[in-house]
């Protein structure tokens, strides 16, 4: 007993000193760490000796047994269920006005659901299409125009229509192979001149932005789920959850080394919905 | 004394004399497992302190600023106003830092001690009749614990909670019929989309926490109408209840519990880092952090999404999408399974009584098999949800490392389900439980110099505590 008083007192009195210290911490500057720890001093010390007081000091209270409350005997369940029924067979009883009723909550509850409309824009044909149009340069991240020059063979990097840089469902890899080693069918090839090739950065499994690229296999990975993809088979999926292919974004090479949009994605780009054709 | 002319002063305004003294004489019984329950209640008190520190720092915005702050490595760099917010209250706002890592951390302490707490009323048969309604309520907290961790953890726009972000996006969309429409009213329009962050803080500080305190009322109201269960012991009965009396006993404790947790919880936040969202950086919809893991309660949703084969259906020339089955299908399921528990067992097992006393796990070996299943399944899961991170510090390949989740997903449970059935069965049909006292015997010595017991004490079935206790 008296050891467990001294055991309170103890923790009481280093919860005071810990408390003190939080304030000359706080003055000082902060420092997330100290912090922690006086806080933590502070409050399990007296929590601590709570405990200790309830289990240790308070000896006099025992173990008391109280009994459990039951159901309710039956007379009072049924006037319990009289008085429910009741009112409603009362207010049923007029059987126009209550279908009247219900037809007017109905009707208040349906005009309650239109502004839920306003939360957000049709999403239209929005799903289909990109911001990438026939003609558009590509630029990378900070708006620099890509050329022909700007990546060695097997490197890649993450290209924008100019007029949209960071454009969520523009967002392409370009990539650049050994000129020849892409296997395309011959109209999705020439929108991949010299080892160029640019696809969707969009996961079609989850959405997220494919960002990982094995150049020895030449297979992107997306660091979600680990969708991958076969970049000289038209980024086909080899392995992971993702069914589909990334949409290819045919391009073209000016004179000059500029690099150009031929149009849109080959397909709708990003994860599969309701309306996207098979 | 004041204490007493306050009583008195409110038995005059409200009658509430009768009221006061018999819950504050009402019995609480103990055992360390109802700890787990009130660590859960506790935390989330935490969580709204914390919190409401935190809102009065943050900015719903993805209004793009230059970021100024001490921070260097971002110094310059383009990040939204929300990203910006949550970086001066971690780097400039006084004791900013630890209050959000405390709040974060106790979301974790939170969400685990739900978990525990579920698993020792599974396995104890406590949700069985009366306390269904109880068991629902505690399911539905699970499930907003769920959503307010999801939604808090998105709020800073980060890269790391872009991804789940984009995750969730991704995962509306894929309902039939409506995902697309869902998606862009959830978001305001195609990913990112103009309103999410001021929806998500909504959800987050106002409508997740109002439901949360909803039903965490009800479900202390329905437990202190209908007292806890206990454990078989001697002297105990279905029709009674044994403890200590909540004042001042029971309360003092319960707070100094209160207050401990809160230390500890504190602790891990001042001394462990937790979503320093400096390192992830700012998000943008074109990169993707790698390793990517949400939190661990969401970690096994994450799993399914990685372990789950490619399948894409086409339905009249409409198509349903990966992820409609491993995100919404089987997480429904499991969860409507969970909450029917209570019913589904009282139909196969055909009882439908009261039941106040507590179960041991050995008591019903089936539903404890069950329970084995759910808990293995949930553990290769949460793995498979990390499973880059798991296959690196295993020094394996991601795909084969996947290849042996999925096979421990299905063989993981099937075993460690027998294996609990076989060992309850054992230990239930054994006239004593091996790690209980051995039954005590008094002796005496007679005049012929022999022995003869006067008083032995068969203990009741598996009861090793109780044992201790009244030694």
């Amino acid at each position: 007993m008296r050891r467990a008083s001294l055991v309170v007192a103890i923790a009481f009195g280093a919860a005071t000193l810990a408390a003190l210290g939080l304030f000359v911490v706080y003055i000082a500057g902060g420092q997330p760490q100290v912090e922690g720890a006086l806080l933590f001093v502070a409050l399990a010390g007296i929590g601590a000796g709570l405990m200790v007081w309830a289990t240790r000091l308070m000896t006099g209270i025992g173990q008391i047994t109280q009994s459990r409350r039951h159901a309710q005997p039956p007379e009072e369940k049924e006037a319990a269920a009289e008085a429910m029924a009741g009112g409603v067979e009362e207010m049923s009883r007029r059987r126009l006005l209550f279908r009247l009723l219900l037809g007017a909550a109905g009707a208040l509850g349906l005009a309650a659901i239109f502004p839920i409309r306003s939360l957000g824009r049709a999403p239209g044909a929005s799903l289909f299409r990109t911001e990438w149009r026939p003609g558009l340069r590509l630029v990378d991240v900070d708006g620099n125009l890509v050329t022909r020059d700007t990546l060695e063979v097997d490197s890649f990097t993450t290209v924008f229509p100019e007029d949209a840089v960071g454009s969520g469902d523009s967002q392409a890899v370009l990539i650049r192979v050994q000129s020849g080693s892409l296997q395309l069918p011959a109209d999705r090839l020439a929108g991949a001149p010299d080892g160029y090739v640019a696809y969707s950065k969009i996961c079609t499994h989850a959405g997220c932005a494919v960002g990982l690229y094995l150049a020895r296999v030449h297979q992107l990975r997306c660091p979600c789920h680990q969708s991958t993809f076969d970049v000289l088979n038209g980024a086909q999926p080899v392995y992971g959850p993702a069914a589909r292919a990334l949409p290819q974004l045919p391009i073209e090479i000016d004179a000059d080394g500029t690099m150009r949009a031929l149009g849109d994605f080959t397909a709708p780009v990003g994860p599969s919905f309701w309306d996207l054709p098979p | 004394m004041i204490v007493r002319r306050w009583v008195d002063g409110v038995d005059e305004r409200l009658d509430g004399s009768s009221f006061i003294s018999r819950n504050l004489r009402k019995v609480f019984p103990d055992h360390w497992a109802f700890m787990l329950g009130e660590i859960a209640l506790y935390s989330f008190l935490l969580l709204v302190l914390t919190g409401t520190f935190l809102s009065f720092f943050y900015l719903a915005s993805d209004e793009p600023v230059t970021y100024t702050g001490p921070y260097q490595p971002l110094q310059g760099q383009t990040v939204s106003a929300a990203y910006d917010s949550v970086m001066r209250l971690s780097f400039e706002v006084r004791a900013g830092l630890v209050m959000r890592q405390i709040h974060h951390w106790a979301a974790l302490v939170f969400m685990g001690a739900i978990i525990a707490h579920i698993i020792r009323v599974f396995f104890t048969g406590a949700f069985r009749k009366p306390r269904e309604i109880s068991w629902l309520i505690g399911i539905g907290l699970f499930l907003l614990g769920i959503g307010a961790g999801f939604t808090g953890y998105s709020l800073p726009d980060d890269a790391l909670s872009g991804a789940g972000l984009r995750i969730a996006y991704s995962i509306i969309l894929s309902i039939p019929f409506v995902g697309t429409w869902l998606a862009y009213l959830f978001f305001g329009g195609e990913f990112p989309g103009p309103d999410i962050l001021n929806r998500l803080l909504v959800l987050h500080i106002f409508i997740i926490p109002l439901a949360i305190f909803t039903l965490l009322g009800a479900h202390l109201a329905v437990v202190w109408h209908q007292t806890h269960t206990q454990f078989r012991a001697p002297g105990r009965t279905e029709d009674t209840v044994t403890g200590t009396p909540v004042w001042p006993k029971f309360a003092l404790k319960s707070i100094g519990l209160a207050l401990t947790t809160f230390g500890v919880i504190a602790l891990l936040g001042g001394l462990f880092q937790i979503n320093p969202i400096w390192l992830y950086g700012p998000f943008v919809p074109y990169s993707t952090a790698s390793p990517s893991q949400p939190d661990y309660y969401i970690g096994w949703l994450e799993g399914l999404l990685r372990l789950w084969p490619d399948w894409e259906f086409h339905v009249f020339g409409h198509t349903i999408g990966e992820l409609l089955l491993p995100s919404l299908v089987v997480p429904g399921l499991v969860f409507t399974i969970l909450a029917l528990w209570p019913y589904l067992e009282a139909r196969a097992s055909g009882d439908h009584e009261w039941h106040h006393f507590a179960q041991h796990p050995r008591e019903a070996p089936v539903r404890s098999a069950f329970g084995a299943v759910g808990m293995a399944f949930f553990v290769v899961l949460v793995l498979a949800g990390g499973n880059d991170v798991v296959a690196k510090f295993l020094g394996i390949e991601v795909d084969s490392f996947n290849t042996i989740l999925r096979w421990t997903l299905f063989l993981g449970p099937v075993l460690s389900g027998s294996v609990t059935y076989w060992i309850c069965r054992d230990l239930r049909d054994r006239p004593r439980h091996p790690m209980a006292a051995p039954p005590r015997v008094t002796f005496r010595r007679n005049a012929a110099g022999g022995f003869e017991e006067i008083e032995s004490e068969t203990p009741v079935a598996g009861r090793p505590s109780e044992e201790r206790d009244r030694t």
